[in-house]
């Protein structure tokens, strides 16, 4: 299924489909700029971004500490407003939204995985998957369906009823994604999302990850310090001094 | 979201930490508990009070002669009543039952017992105006009443400690110097302001005037409004008929006294509503301590959650969603603690009741009062923590350690 990709990496892992460049733009950003403090803590943390990004696409966004990446990724979830510039998501107009909106944009659309897991404290793996849905206001039974789906996808059905500190931190973070993928968003936003896993648990989370890109269809977006994960993406986007200054696969981008 | 699923989340969120949410409504339940408390026994005491002097008789009023107080306090020698005055009230007072008494001690002797205790001189309208019923034997007949006849109804005390289980019907007991025989027992009456309403002898008023005291003086008319509502027309009546038939001139004081025992009674009652307010005021501001309580502990619970909330928020919290949920919180705490409250203060003050002899009155008003005043401290204390929540950065709180 992957051998026409496979060519490119060595073939020890899988690797996203390529998506079409006919693919409908998913977000459409142009001159995006993000100011911060004033004085002395001024920071010019986006100079400009102009980026498109496709239904399907797996996208590493990469840089050095410093480089814009997070800030970008705070404005790619909707997190934050942009000080200046466009952001179209399908088509919708992001900038002028308010706090709520942005909210329910997020709840519809936008996912996250984090680097530290970030589930709830104390609550099952189940009632974490099922957090989305409640506030979509999907009725019990159906959270529930959904949730068990959601676990058993990501391999976790028989843990359901453990917390998270009753799991690995590779379980957590399948967990984490089995969360992200229950309101069946648009785009994912992953935060270094194998950053504090080992090298066998982060190659299963990025198997799992690119599976479900192949497979779904899904939109992710994947800040990454390390080369070997962002070989698993399709494309990868190199951040420095507030500017995408280098656009493309990962063989073009990182060599 | 749904109100049901914040509930139930804020339900979540208590029960992972029950000795938390238990020591953060223990203010509420304090203070709920010794409103509740206090606001009963307060009542319990009214009651009883009003129970005590319900059981003098109805609308009752009770003649006496010389003025209630005079210059400096002392009481002013008057010259007392007689018959012909409980008579003249009886036929110019419409609507009245009228009871002359004249009251001694004496010691009551039977067999190789004896017993001091006060004997009331009385006509058959004494036992309606008093409202004492004859539990065995018979009241007075007319010939008896007119010929001083030896002839007494006993108190269940006197009855008892003279008597223990035997038959008093009959017997003949020694009163002061004279031999009488009884014809019969009252029933038990409840306790008057600590003392014994069961301890008494009753005898035809002649023969107490006649043979025990030796004058011809009613010390005391007891007179009921036949008619409810119209004590104090009464009242005002016998005052003027008074006033006439002792010559007082108009302007000058009256050298008589008509007490009205249900204003006595109101008065107390009075008295015990002020006290019941203060303790109950002192108690409501336990509460208001115990909402600081829960404004502390939440506000330390949202700090101590803020990767919580960011999480809610990236997820697609709203802003007024997570107040919500922190509002939720506080409110089921603060009524929770509420509910425990108002079940220890009920407790309580039912065995408190019991522990004191008092009739115990549940008082559903302030029960409702003490549970809306329990969720109102959660809104009020539990605003501010959770407006603090609702308005986190998302950004800022993901990144909280």
């Amino acid at each position: 299924m992957n051998a026409a990709v496979a060519t490119a990496r060595p073939a020890s892992h899988s690797v996203a489909a390529p998506v079409a460049a006919t693919a409908p733009a998913l977000v459409r950003i142009e001159g995006l700029h993000k100011v911060y403090g004033a004085g002395d803590t001024f920071v010019h943390a986006l100079r400009g971004v102009d980026l498109t990004l496709r239904e399907g696409e797996f996208v590493a966004v990469m840089g050095s500490s410093g480089s814009g990446k997070s800030t970008f990724m705070n404005m790619l979830g909707a997190l934050d407003r942009p000080t200046e510039g466009r952001y179209w998501f399908r088509g919708v107009d992001v900038g002028p939204l308010g706090r709520d909106e942005r909210a329910l944009l997020r709840r519809h659309y936008l996912s996250f995985v984090f680097q530290s897991f970030n589930l709830l404290p104390r609550t099952t793996a189940l009632e974490n998957v099922e957090l989305p849905l409640i506030y979509r206001g999907v009725r019990k039974a159906a959270r529930r369906k959904r949730a068990m789906e959601m676990l058993a996808m990501v391999g976790l059905a028989d843990r359901a009823d453990h917390t998270p500190a009753q799991l690995s931190g590779g379980q957590q973070q399948r967990v984490a994604i089995a969360r992200a993928l229950t309101a069946d968003p648009a785009l994912i936003l992953a935060d270094e999302p194998t950053g504090n896993l080992d090298s066998a648990r982060s190659a299963e989370i990025m198997e799992l990850l690119v599976r479900l890109q192949r497979e779904r269809g899904l939109t992710i977006a994947m800040v990454t310090h390390e080369p070997e994960m962002a070989a698993y993406a399709g494309r990868v986007l190199w951040f420095e001094d507030g500017l995408v200054k280098r656009d493309g696969t990962p063989a073009e981008v990182l060599g | 979201m749904s109100g049901w699923n914040t509930f139930v989340m804020a339900l979540r969120a208590i029960t992972r930490h029950k000795l938390r949410a238990f020591l953060t409504a223990l203010g509420i339940v304090i203070g709920v508990g010794s409103v509740i408390t206090m606001v009963h026994i307060g009542q319990s005491a009214k009651q009883s009070v009003r129970d005590q002097i319900a059981s003098l008789g109805d609308n009752l009023l009770m003649v006496r002669p010389g003025a209630g107080r005079g210059p400096g306090g002392a009481r002013s020698a008057a010259s007392g009543f007689d018959v012909a005055d409980a008579e003249a009230i009886a036929h110019q007072v419409q609507g009245v039952n009228v009871a002359p008494t004249t009251s001694t001690n004496a010691l009551a002797v039977y067999g190789n017992v004896n017993w001091p205790t006060s004997v009331t001189g009385a006509t058959n309208a004494y036992f309606e105006v008093r409202d004492h019923a004859v539990a065995e034997g018979r009241l007075f007949d007319e010939s008896e009443l007119k010929a001083a006849a030896p002839v007494c109804l006993l108190g269940p005390t006197v009855k008892g400690e003279l008597f223990r289980d035997g038959d008093a019907v009959g017997a003949s007991v020694r009163v002061g110097k004279l031999a009488c025989t009884v014809i019969g027992v009252l029933e038990s009456k409840q306790a008057m302001m600590g003392s014994d309403g069961d301890d008494l002898i009753v005898m035809p008023l002649r023969t107490v005037q006649r043979r025990l005291v030796g004058t011809n003086d009613v010390q005391m008319i007891y007179v009921s409004a036949l008619e409810d509502g119209t004590t104090a027309r009464v009242q005002e009546d016998i005052e003027r008929l008074l006033r006439e038939r002792r010559r007082i001139r108009p302007g000058a004081d009256d050298d008589f006294s008509v007490r009205d025992m249900k204003e006595i009674a109101d008065r107390v009652a009075g008295t015990t509503d002020v006290m019941t307010a203060l303790l109950g005021a002192i108690a409501a501001v336990s509460l208001v301590v115990g909402g600081i309580g829960i404004m502390n502990i939440m506000l330390v619970s949202v700090t101590e959650r803020t990767r919580e909330i960011g999480i809610r928020m990236a997820i697609g919290a709203r802003g007024r969603e997570v107040l919500m949920q922190f509002l939720v919180e506080s409110v089921v705490l603060s009524t929770l603690g509420g509910a425990i409250g108002i079940a220890l203060g009920v407790g309580g003050s039912f065995l408190a009741t019991e522990k004191l002899a008092l009739p115990f009155v549940l008082v559903p008003d302030i029960v409702g009062v003490a549970f809306f005043f329990s969720a109102a401290v959660g809104v009020v204390f539990g605003f501010v923590p959770a407006r603090k929540a609702s308005r986190l950065d998302p950004i800022e709180a993901l990144r909280h350690e």
